[in-house]
């Protein structure tokens, strides 16, 4: 299977059940957060298990092999540094 | 034309009843087969249908008044009313020596010995599709020798397409009035 | 061009391999399965490049071609029955989601008591889902339908997966001929699979999300569009279907003999044929009927009804389903389409659960029906069993019922 994503809109009224992460009605849910990831690259191999895993789609690959994390969306789950093979991901309190 | 199959399970009435609608659309004719599926067992009394026309045949409820019935097992004759619906001047082609259905044109011929002497025996049962076709071409000539047999070296392969066509071969020739 | 013959099922796997599907799953079940083993078959000797997989039901089945479909690929799956029933959650989500596919559905009755004979119960049951729903009446037409269904499915105005009906054992299993395209004429008619969004891991989009009602709400509203505009779909369709490979169903509603018809017969399936045979026999002894057969039963073909249907002396509808505590489907459907016009309606159930109905039994109803009419000058019957043949009376029906206590 070749086909590259896109997103083709139909014609008309057309309404998908679909969403881009976006603000939403209760806006950043960063806010949420009581403890945060935190990416140590020296550790990090860029394996990916983290982005493939992250709940809400709040790793961010950087281009340079490493992940980054989108604060503004992160809930702070602790996914991310549960799964992660290199212990490259440590939780901290926030504030 | 409306075609009837009493059979027992396992002797391939549903296969006779598709082989001969096969070799009509082969001939370009219009065609249909279909069997009913009731609670069916091997050796339970089994009926499969064929129409054949030179016009699309829309109608698709079973068959009521056949013009032709063929018989794959002499005792199906003692289990169900095989001339059930008939009509008159209607042709009874049926695997037996003796048994007849009165006031019709009857057909018999040895259908079990000649698959029995050919080899055509799956766990133990004559299969006796083919041979009953043979017979059937004789009696009716609904569809040509040729047909028939093209139909079935098409669908079994090799060795087993010889012996079938061998087995229509012999039914044709050795069929009877009776 | 080749004319084989095929049975129903092996129809609908030759259109699946003339539509290059690239994904099929499915469970089965009778009176379905000989689709999904002609298909492997196909895969097995490398006829179809597509990828089979088995699962272990029909949910997972629906499940994994809508996950196929919703990553970009052309995907089918089959099923009938209770099978149907029970992927009936994913029936609603595929729709919903607006992810076109395809899926033939082999039309059986549902138990209890366990049945395995046609009737329209299962299609029926999936009226209201987003689904497109065609029904076919012949082997031919079962191939011509998937292979349109695909090309509906796919269009952007359209965006809805596509059910293909199909008769069990009247069609499924019965052989007649079929004349099978060519592969170069099909890809040349079929575009290549176009689709609302493409799910990838490299796309941020979220699935199955909450959304706030309002929105949910314009979600149906932007389905129930898609439907509207799916029947001027349905008939270019049929129109360029026909262009190039010469055959046509009437889109929406097939006519026969409708135009100069005093009584309209307005039923969908394979014994439609039997309709049309007995509406030529009546003809002969001068009863005017003809036959309006409803190809698509989702999007209901409202305007295309009251085009043929309004000024006739009376419209009898023949269901092979009951909505219990109802009645027929269909004829819910044709009467509450023509209440406006005041046409003189009946609805007649029958041969439920493979019930054989003869071009006889057709002929008895609509003579009964007829000479009712006439005595009363208009009549509304809404439901009017034709009981299986020996079951007529009560009495008859009493001894059954004694029996299988």
């Amino acid at each position: 299977m070749t086909v590259q994503p896109r997103i083709v809109r139909g014609e008309g009224f057309f309404l998908a059940p679909i969403s881009r992460p976006a603000e939403g009605s209760i806006g950043k849910t960063g806010t949420w957060r009581t403890m945060r990831p935190v990416v140590d690259l020296e550790k990090c191999t860029g394996c990916y298990v983290c982005w493939l895993y992250c709940p809400e789609n709040t790793i961010v690959k950087t281009g340079d092999g490493k992940v980054a994390i989108d604060y503004d969306y992160c809930k702070g789950c602790g996914v991310c540094a549960e799964v992660c093979p290199f212990k490259a991901i440590r939780m901290v309190e926030e504030g | 034309m409306e075609i009837r199959f009493h059979g027992r399970g396992g002797q391939g009435a549903v296969t006779a009843a598709n082989l001969l609608a096969d070799a009509a659309i082969r001939e370009g004719k219009y065609a249909q087969a279909f069997p009913h599926f009731g609670a069916e067992r091997r050796g339970a009394p089994v009926v499969a249908f064929a129409r054949i026309s030179d016009r699309p045949i829309e109608i698709h409820s079973r068959i009521k008044n056949p013009d032709i019935i063929v018989v794959l097992d002499p005792r199906i004759f003692d289990l169900v009313n095989v001339a059930d619906g008939l009509k008159p001047g209607g042709i009874v082609v049926a695997n037996s020596t003796v048994r007849r259905v009165e006031g019709y044109t009857n057909y018999c011929v040895d259908a079990t010995g000649i698959a029995r002497r050919l080899g055509l025996v799956i766990s133990g049962w004559p299969v006796v599709n083919t041979t009953m076709l043979g017979a059937l071409v004789r009696a009716t000539g609904i569809v040509s020798l040729d047909s028939i047999l093209g139909v079935v070296r098409e669908n079994f392969r090799g060795k087993l397409g010889e012996v079938n066509s061998r087995a229509v071969l012999e039914a044709y020739e050795s069929a009877r009035r009776c | 061009m080749v004319v084989r013959s095929l049975t129903g099922n092996y129809a609908v796997a030759y259109a699946v391999k003339l539509a290059r599907v690239q994904v099929v799953s499915a469970y089965p079940i009778t009176p379905q399965t000989t689709i999904v083993e002609k298909l492997s078959e196909m895969i097995e000797k490398g006829e179809l490049k597509a990828k089979m997989v088995r699962v272990e039901s029909e949910h997972s089945a629906l499940a994994t071609v809508f996950g196929a479909a919703s990553g970009g690929a052309r995907a089918f799956t089959a099923t009938s029955s209770h099978g149907l029933l029970y992927m009936h959650e994913v029936v609603w989500w595929a729709a919903g989601s607006r992810i076109p596919l395809v899926m033939a559905v082999v039309a059986r009755s549902i138990g209890p008591p366990w049945n395995i004979h046609v009737d329209h119960q299962d299609i029926f049951d999936q009226r209201d889902t987003g689904w497109i729903i065609g029904v076919a009446q012949e082997n031919q037409e079962v191939l011509d339908m998937t292979l349109q269904a695909f090309r509906i499915s796919e269009d952007p105005r359209v965006y809805l997966p596509v059910m293909v009906g199909l008769d069990g054992f009247i069609l499924s299993h019965t052989r007649a001929p079929v004349d099978v395209p060519d592969q170069d004429l099909v890809d040349e008619w079929l575009p290549p699979r176009r689709q609302p969004y493409v799910i990838s891991p490299e796309t941020n989009v979220v699935m199955g999300n909450i959304a706030p009602d309002e929105v949910h709400y314009l979600m149906r509203y932007s389905m129930h569009e898609a439907m509207e505009r799916a029947k001027r779909v349905i008939e270019e369709v049929d129109r360029s279907y026909a262009e190039v490979f010469g055959r046509s169903y009437g889109g929406l509603i097939e006519c026969y003999k409708c135009d100069d018809a005093d009584i309209l017969v307005v039923i969908t399936g394979s014994w439609s044929g039997d309709a049309k045979h007995a509406a030529d026999r009546l003809r002969s002894i001068g009863i005017n009927v003809g036959v309006a057969r409803v190809r698509f039963i989702r999007p209901w073909p409202r305007e295309r009804l009251v085009e043929i249907a309004r000024d006739k002396k009376l419209v009898i509808v023949f269901d092979r389903a009951v909505s219990m505590g109802s009645l027929g489907p269909l004829f819910m459907e044709v009467s509450s389409t023509l209440y406006p016009y005041g046409t003189s309606l009946a609805g007649v159930i029958a041969g439920l659960a493979g019930v054989d109905v003869s071009y006889e039994d057709f002929e008895r109803a609509i003579k009964t029906l007829v000479s009712k009419l006439e005595e009363q000058g208009r009549l509304y019957i809404p439901q009017f069993w034709l009981f299986p043949e020996g079951f007529e009376s009560e009495e008859k029906r009493l001894e059954v019922a004694r029996k299988w206590l």
